[in-house]
This record gives structure tokens, sequence and C-alpha cells, in this order.
């Protein structure tokens, strides 16, 4: 890598994937048009804005989490945050109904609740995780993936409960998926985003010295558990951004972050992190231009994430050095 | 290695045997008193006493038709699946391997979609083999796949058994998407017993003979599992008693897909709770972890029963959560001993 970073600086392939990232963009919003503009602008542009989001948000939380667990393997969702963040929608809507508060306002403000109890239990399931006696990279994987699995369960456990003729309809409400956008929460989603990456950049410098390990970081004058917490906390509202706007998937993060390790140049997080998030974007832009404008496929381009995802999940974690 | 989580609980044959006289009684009353109940609960009226009317009678019609095939169902998918898990747990020598943690379920599922694609007339029992077939090639490719890596900790086992899973299924899905068959795919998926009545759930009769000839074999899957060395110096083939091992359960799994769908991490918790309470000599625990497995599934049908009564949960939900929690109670629980 230091080699490489010889030839191109980190500002250049910046520059260069941002060309790329435009491009894919243009691509989306122009292939197939046919000149319909009044249509096409709004429900094409709705479609991009949350996939950008989406991307950044996953991009963002993903390499973060892995600053903060010092680990490039793990990701917010492998560790079944956002399976989490499933339960506890759930888990609202059988409490308080669908629309606790009337029509007006509530999808916001039930939004807000959301944050706030994934952001404890986040909390909660990280120390569960991390503060245990041994310290197993494999352990800890498999309990995520447990736990995601757990949470899927007992979120279609609870959706259940509510009254089986309204689960269908509830379910395609409820829960989104990347056929079907949760549009109508782009606002508060792009503000929430917004804001927890301004805090995010303000850190940089200190999950620079964080990723070098706890005793280092200490050492370096980092009050760590408070960074760890507090960017524990942007991590929970990036999750349930993601989520709610297209629902789980599980290797995305994966895939950009250690795309961004190998191709961003530099080890800051001044440029790991725009370079993670233009990826995200190429990709899952990049993505449904191909499946569905070139390729003509009718598939969906979670399904592919998944698969490439795995495949380079089972080779991360099959090398020999880990 | 991998076996270093395997050997807890070598001392406990003596115990077992203790233990064995006394509580035999104590599982045999419970699956009477639990397939009573699984027979009892339904939407439809049914009480014991109308029985007595004759064989001729509406409560003897829905008994055999709809109660009886499924409570049946259930025991024997039950007892089916665990003792599948039993096997493998053996063959790969690894507390955490079982039909969903390995690929096979996935791979059956993926089997069943490409016959329902091409094939979509095929009789039940094709089904099931083409099922197993690809059951069983997803098995053989876990297995490839851990023998190219360095298994560093018996946790990777199960990691790699449940990606591969979800590549298999990503397969799965995007084909079901592309011909629109999602909403089929999602009834292999989770398991669901409300579809059973007589002359669709026979299948897992096989698998239930299939659980009996694993109890005869069971001293020779024992030995297979102490390593393929050990195997040829007591003269036997260890290449095929494994190939036969994984036959059985590759067939056992996808029996249960083709007539009720995936019910995940059954054969998981139940051999480690019954090597907890007896030990790990298979022969001693095959008949245990059968009558554990049958019972656990009725507990957990019973309870997706009445939850929603007169709705119902499907037991691959129920499962999925109680076999979810145990599953990483079992995990972490090691990790607090400070093993």
């Amino acid at each position: 890598m230091a080699s490489k970073s010889l030839f191109l600086s980190p500002a250049l392939r910046l520059a260069l994937l941002s060309m790329l990232a435009f491009g894919v963009v243009a691509a989306f919003m122009l292939i197939g048009a046919g000149g319909n503009w009044e249509f096409v602008l709004p429900f094409r542009g709705a479609k991009l804005a949350a996939m950008v989001l989406v991307a950044y948000a996953i991009a963002l939380s993903s390499v973060l989490f892995q600053t903060i667990t010092h680990n490039r393997i793990l990701t917010p969702s492998i560790m079944g945050f956002d399976a989490l963040y499933l339960l506890i929608q759930a888990a609202i809507v059988f409490s308080l109904g669908i629309d606790p508060l009337g029509e007006t306002g509530n999808v916001n403000l039930r939004f807000a609740v959301e944050v706030i109890l994934m952001t404890g239990f986040a909390c909660l399931l990280f120390r569960a995780l991390f503060t245990g006696a041994a310290h197993s990279l494999h352990l800890m994987l498999l309990a995520g993936i447990v736990f995601g699995l757990l949470f899927r369960s007992l979120a279609s456990f609870v959706m259940r409960l509510i009254d089986p003729n309204e689960f269908l309809v509830l379910q395609d409400r409820m829960f989104a998926s990347f056929n079907a956008i949760q549009t109508d929460l782009l606002w508060v989603a792009a503000t929430a985003i917004g804001l927890a990456s301004l805090v995010a950049w303000r850190l940089r410098r200190r999950y620079d010295v964080l990723v070098l390990g706890r005793e280092i970081a200490v050492n370096l004058g980092i009050d760590y558990r408070r960074t760890v917490m507090l960017t524990l906390g942007l991590i929970a509202v990036m999750v349930s951004v993601s989520t709610a706007l297209v629902g789980p998937v599980t290797f995305f993060g994966l895939l950009v972050s250690n795309l961004a390790y190998v191709s961003a140049g530099s080890s800051k997080h001044r440029w790991l992190l725009p370079v993670a998030v233009l990826w995200g974007v190429v990709f899952l832009v990049g993505g449904q231009v191909l499946l569905e404008r070139v390729l003509e496929l009718n598939a969906t381009v979670s399904v592919v994430i998944e698969f490439v995802g795995g495949l380079l999940f089972l080779f991360l974690i099959t090398r020999r050095k880990l | 290695m991998a076996a270093s989580p395997l050997e807890k609980h070598a001392h406990a044959p003596d115990k077992a045997r203790a233990l064995s006289s006394s509580w035999v009684a104590l599982p045999i009353l419970l699956t009477v008193a639990l397939v009573a109940a699984s027979v009892a609960i339904g939407a439809g009226d049914f009480s014991f006493a109308a029985l007595t009317a004759g064989p001729g009678s509406d409560a003897w019609q829905l008994l055999m038709v709809s109660r009886l095939p499924r409570t049946l169902a259930l025991l024997l998918a039950g007892m089916s699946l665990a003792v599948a898990g039993l096997i493998m747990q053996m063959l790969v020598r690894n507390r955490f391997v079982e039909p969903s943690t390995a690929g096979t379920i996935e791979s059956a599922t993926l089997g069943v979609l490409v016959l329902a694609l091409l094939a979509p007339d095929t009789p039940v029992f094709g089904k099931m083999l083409v099922a197993a077939g690809f059951a069983l090639a997803g098995t053989f490719l876990f297995l490839g796949l851990l023998r190219r890596i360095p298994l560093r900790s018996p946790y990777l086992v199960p990691l790699v058994g449940l990606i591969l899973g979800g590549v298999v299924q990503a397969v799965t899905t995007f084909f079901a998407y592309r011909y629109d068959m999602l909403q089929t795919l999602h009834a292999w998926t989770v398991g669901d017993f409300s579809g059973v009545l007589r002359g669709r759930y026979e299948l897992l009769w096989i698998g239930a003979a299939l659980t009996f000839a694993a109890w005869l074999a069971a001293d020779r899957f024992t030995v297979a599992g102490m390593g393929q060395q050990f195997t040829t110096n007591l003269g036997l083939n260890y290449k095929r008693l494994t190939f036969w091992g994984l036959l059985i359960v590759a067939c056992i799994s996808s029996t249960v897909v083709v007539t009720a769908g995936s019910i995940p991490f059954l054969g998981l918790i139940v051999p480690n709770v019954v090597s907890i309470i007896f030990g790990d000599n298979m022969r001693r625990s095959v008949p245990w972890v059968a009558v554990l497995g049958g019972l656990f599934v009725l507990a957990c049908d019973i309870i997706g029963r009445l939850v929603v009564f007169p709705y119902e949960i499907p037991i691959g939900t129920v499962v999925g959560s109680i076999g979810g929690a145990l599953f990483l109670f079992l995990l972490l629980r090691g990790r607090s001993r400070g093993e």
C-alpha cells in the first residue's frame, strides 16, 4: 500500500473516486429517462437520495465501528445491530400500535424514539460482547451473527402477535427493502445523519489515535471510554437510519470499508471516511443501474451485495493472518 | 483444534447410567402429556370424550386427518433433526455444527427451488431426493472449505457454515425474486406445520427410519469422530463412514424442508443439552437426543399455537427465538468461565 501511495496522493484518489461516483449518479438519473422529466426527476431523485443516505450511513458506521473495535472484519450489521433495530421497531408497533399519535408528524417522532432506544440497546449489546473475560474474535463474530438471527426471529415473533390479518399489510409498511424504500423518512434521516457525521468529523483525529489500540490511545491522552460510547451512539443513529430506509443489509459495510482501506492510500480518517462513503455510493447506485437498466435483470441489488459480501467475509475470516 | 470443547464431559457415562434409570420415566410421561395437548389444541371443536362416539364421528375424522398427522410430523421431525445434528457434531468434531449452521438446509432449499422452476410437477419423493442431493453437495462444499483453512478456533467452523449458508441463500433469493417465487420460498425457509394433513407428512417416516439406522451405527460415527487415522487403525473405512453419515443428515434435513420448512438450531441445542447432562457416549445419548428433540419441537409448536390462538406463529419463528437464545447461552457460557 505504501508503494502505491507514491503514485497517487490520497486527495487525487478521492477526486477520481468522486468523479466515478458522480458518473454513476448521473447514469442513474439519466439512463432510460425518456424525456419525461416531470415524473422522472422527483421519482428517481427521492430514490437516489435514499440510496445515497444509506450508502453514507452504512459506510461511515462500518468504518467507525471497525475503528473502535480495532478490527476490519466486524461491522454493526454483522454484529446484529440492524436486526436489533428491526426488533425495536416491531416492539414499538406492538406496544403502541402503528399510529399512536394520529396521522400527523408521528413518523418522525416514532423514528426519534426508535433511535433513542436503539442507542441504549446497542450500547448494552456492545458491552455484552466486548467486555467478556476472553477476547476471541471468532466467538464474538459468531455470537454477533447469532444475536442477529435471534433478533430477526424475535422481531417476526412480535409482528405475529399483532393481528395476523394486519400482519402482511404492516410488514410491507413497516419493513423497508430496496424495492420499497421508505422515502417519507428522507428529511429526518438526512438531518440525523448530518448531525451524526458532524460529530464524527470533529472526532476524526481522535479516531486516528484510537485505531492504534486501547492502551496506546489511553497513553496518548484520549478519554477512551467516553469516545467509544459517543461513537457507539453515532453508529446507532446511522444504523437506525439505513435500516429504516432500506432494511438490513448484512455485508455492505464490510465491502465498502475494506475497499476503502485498500484504496484510500492513507489510514487517516479524514481520507478513509469520504472514500468509504463514495465507494458505498458507487456500489449501491451503480449496482442498481447495472442490474435494472443495463442488464435489465429483475433482481434486487441487496441480494447481489449479500452474495459478494458473504464471499469476501469468508475470504477474510479464513485467511491465515487475522 | 476444533475438538477442544468437545471432551468436556468425558467423565459423564457413570453419571448417565445412574441418571437414566431413574429419569427414564419423566420424558416418557412428558411426551405423552404433550402429545395429548398437541392433539387437543386447535381451532376446530375437539374433545377426547367425543371420540367415544366411534370411528365414524367428526371427532375421529378430525383426529385422524389433521391432529394426529400434525403431532406425529412434529415428533418425527424433531427426533430426526436432533439426531442429524448429533451425527454432524460427531463427524465434524465441533459442538456448534448442525444442518442450519453448515449450509445443508440452505442448499436443500436451493434444490427445492431449482426443481420448482425446472420441473414443478415432480412428486414429493423426487423433490426430497433432489433436495437431499443439493444438501449433500452443500455439506461437502462446507467440509471442503474447512479442510482448506487453518482451524484456529472451534467457533470458526459454525461461522464459516453460517456465512456459506447465507451465500447459498442469496443465490436462492436471487432466482426466487427473478421468477416471482419469494412467497413460495418463504414457505420453505420458515418451518410451519399448520399445513400438515394425512398424506402430506409421510415422508418424515423416512427420516425416522434413517434416525434409527443412525442409532444402530452410532458407535461407528463415534469412532469416525476420533479422526481419520484412528478410524483406519480400528479397521473402518473413514471416507465411507463420513459419506454415509452425511448422507443420512442430508436426507433427514431435506425430508423436513420439503414437508414443513426449516427449523433452525434444533440439532444444535438438543445434543448439547443432552451432553451436558449425560456425557458424550453417542450410542447412549441418541435415544435421549431423539426424545428431547421431539419434546422440544412439540412444546414450541404448542406455544406457537396458543400465544395467538386461534391463529398460529410458525414453528420456525418460535424455535428461532427460543433456540437462538439457547445457542447464545451455550456460546457465552464457556466465555464467562474464562475458557
